[in-house]
């Protein structure tokens, strides 16, 4: 009897921590919440005709309104599998380790660049995507897709500082709070090579896609000295961190301002006078794709005005779409306009990510795994 | 021995889920991204060699807090009477119905400088503890969460202790003191080693809470192997090649240890 418990109890403990260990490492699959992941069940569920046909859609989380996807379903008729990932790593890793099925995907500009030069992606048929001229000119042609073959840019935006005003109670202009011993042990970083590199190089004056070597060594001289006054390297913890006053300083991505400053009207944010990145996040059609077609459909759909503006409202994200975003831009209180839309003189300040070299992604790493341990 | 069919579906998720993978792990290790043999993998290991150090330090920590709070534990669980034993059984089981992740969530929010824990030491008059985003706060993590690991296999044992050995150990005169330093603490060997193997292995190679309470700032061998699959470079060859130094590590530290412990099991007839 006794041992019958223990072997269940035991079971159960195991089941719980492989459980949890699986949706933790990778939530390609999955959806990564299962907010997302029983939404994402709802419109797949509603539909009871067998061989309709249906896409497989792969987004960051939290930057669609699930609504969004109903309406694809009704007018359409096409059924949408959605699930998020966490990163545009665990999004390339999956892809290519294979036992991934996806029509359309939304990874962000370099990993774009990425899966382009090595011959990931599909090429667009602009005659099915008429949407597509609606996409504002400033993000056409970006580096990462030149001549616009490959690519439909679904939201934009940047990188700043956001700093609790009740704590440091100057105004912060420059990456270098960051690096100041004045916050000592209130400071936050980036939990990923990319962001982290990419704040040092712009503070040190570099270009954020830099392949000279030595400009990437002086950065991590400063970011192997800023390791001493960090309080922690994170991802999504800032939000907690910085709403409740545990931590001071941070950079992180713009329009998730909003959301921490309802939580904390303390906070606030700034573009740094030295510039920043500017990241683009766009629609394409991975190899594998067996529905090419209907990809190019639900693509035409995302880019489509008032399907843009429902992202739009629900996440705060920018929309790529410019009739979408002028109307946004007029429903938004001022002071949250500057955070979600990014003005001439920054815009010029910033630098979009680009692919790296295979030898200078295996100097990220290294001395990524320098720093941290 | 008669083919027993009741294991057939045992085995079989054992070879898909178990074997292929760490089938695949050896593979991947030994070739290169186009898929050709080479040991090139192995070949940065020293740089990882601070990572390695820490982790099986942490580990080791972890694993002995586990005993000294464990071991009592079980202890008095298996003396207790089956009603009870019942309801204390539930309350150690009780937390892992949770989500792990949400656990070590509530941890950070406890250990952290504006946390539960300073606001009751500061509300007290006391001196606040920085514990959050060091080495200390994995560990407790690691404990907290591994612990019913450690308690349940050294109580499964003490509890098939033959009542007869402890009375005839006290009708020869052993006082409770040698009673249980030369009886119970032997026989129940065998569960500090499964616990230990159990706490231990999982302890290396944790990554989530070294991110939650760790704030990323003690990097482990689990965060590692995380960044070589999911991070810039993309290179699960060597993400490969790094868990298979650990797992041999891992298996001939079990397998010393169970060499240590091997008279004693005999002695309880396991």
């Amino acid at each position: 009897m006794k041992k019958t418990i223990i072997a269940i109890a035991l079971l159960c403990l195991m089941l719980t921590i492989a459980l949890t260990a699986c949706g933790q490492s990778s939530s390609t699959q999955g959806g990564s919440t299962a907010e997302s992941g029983s939404e994402a069940q709802a419109p797949a569920g509603q539909d009871s005709s067998s061989g309709q046909e249906t896409i497989f859609v792969h987004n960051w989380g939290y930057f669609i309104d699930m609504d969004v996807l109903r309406i694809f379903e009704e007018e359409y008729g096409i059924r949408v599998r959605y699930s998020e990932f966490v990163n545009n790593e665990t999004l390339y890793a999956a892809l290519n380790l294979g036992g991934m099925i996806a029509d359309v995907i939304i990874p962000s500009d370099y990993m774009i660049g990425r899966m382009i030069a090595e011959d990931m992606l599909y090429e667009l048929n602009f005659d099915n995507i008429p949407n597509a001229s609606l996409i504002d000119p400033r993000f056409r042609g970006l580096d990462f897709d030149p001549e616009n073959r490959f690519a439909v840019p679904y939201k934009v935006g940047t990188v700043g500082l956001i700093y609790n005003s009740a704590m440091i109670p100057y105004e912060i202009t420059s990456w270098g709070a960051l690096f100041d011993e004045r916050f000592a042990g209130q400071i936050l970083m980036f939990d990923n090579p990319r962001d982290a590199f990419a704040v040092a190089l712009k503070y040190l004056g570099y270009n954020i896609n830099t392949t000279n070597e030595s400009e990437i060594q002086e950065a991590f001289e400063l970011l192997s000295q800023q390791r001493g006054i960090l309080q922690a390297y994170v991802m999504d913890q800032i939000f907690d961190k910085l709403e409740s006053g545990e931590a001071w300083i941070g950079p992180y991505y713009a329009p998730d301002f909003l959301t921490m400053y309802a939580n904390n009207p303390d906070l606030r944010f700034v573009r740094p006078v030295e510039g920043t990145n500017f990241f683009v996040d766009a629609m394409v059609i991975p190899r594998g794709s067996q529905n090419r077609a209907n990809a190019e459909k639900f693509i035409n759909f995302m880019s489509r005005t008032d399907i843009a503006l429902m992202n739009m409202r629900w996440s705060h994200y920018a929309s790529a779409n410019y009739e979408a975003a002028a109307i946004f831009a007029q429903e938004l209180d001022p002071a949250y306009r500057e955070v979600v839309f990014v003005g001439e003189v920054d815009y010029a300040k910033s630098e979009v990510f680009l692919h790296l070299p295979q030898h200078i992604l295996d100097l990220y790493d290294r001395l990524w795994i320098q720093l941290r341990s | 021995m008669k083919p027993n069919y009741f294991s057939i579906p045992y085995v079989g998720w054992m070879a898909l889920f178990v074997v292929t993978p760490i089938v695949m792990v050896f593979v991947f290790a030994l070739t290169t991204p186009t898929g050709e043999f080479t040991l090139r993998n192995f070949s940065d290991m020293g740089l990882f060699l601070p990572v390695f150090i820490r982790s099986f330090r942490l580990a080791f920590l972890a694993t002995v807090v586990c005993i000294v709070l464990g071991y009592p534990v079980a202890y008095l669980l298996a003396r207790e009477t089956t009603r009870v034993q019942r309801i204390l059984f539930m309350l150690i089981m009780l937390p892992l119905w949770m989500n792990f992740l949400l656990r070590t969530y509530a941890w950070m929010s406890i250990l952290e400088n504006t946390g539960l824990l300073n606001q009751l030491l500061s509300f007290l008059s006391l001196p606040t503890v920085r514990i959050i985003n060091t080495e200390t706060a994995v560990v407790i993590g690691m404990v907290y969460n591994f612990l019913p690991f450690m308690i349940l296999p050294i109580y499964s044992v003490i509890v098939k202790i033959d009542k007869n050995l402890i009375e005839a150990a006290h009708d020869l005169g052993a006082n409770t003191f040698s009673v249980f330093r030369k009886l119970i603490a032997p026989l129940s060997i065998p569960g500090i080693l499964s616990g230990v193997t159990m706490v231990f292995v999982p302890a290396v190679s944790a990554f989530v809470i070294t991110q939650l309470l760790g704030g990323g700032m003690v990097f482990l061998l689990g965060d590692l192997i995380e960044m070589q699959f999911l991070g810039t470079a993309h290179n699960p060859n060597v993400g490969s090649a790094i868990s298979i130094v650990m797992m041999l590590i891992v298996i001939v530290f079990v397998i010393v240890m169970n060499k240590f412990g091997s008279g004693e099991e005999k002695a309880v007839g396991l």
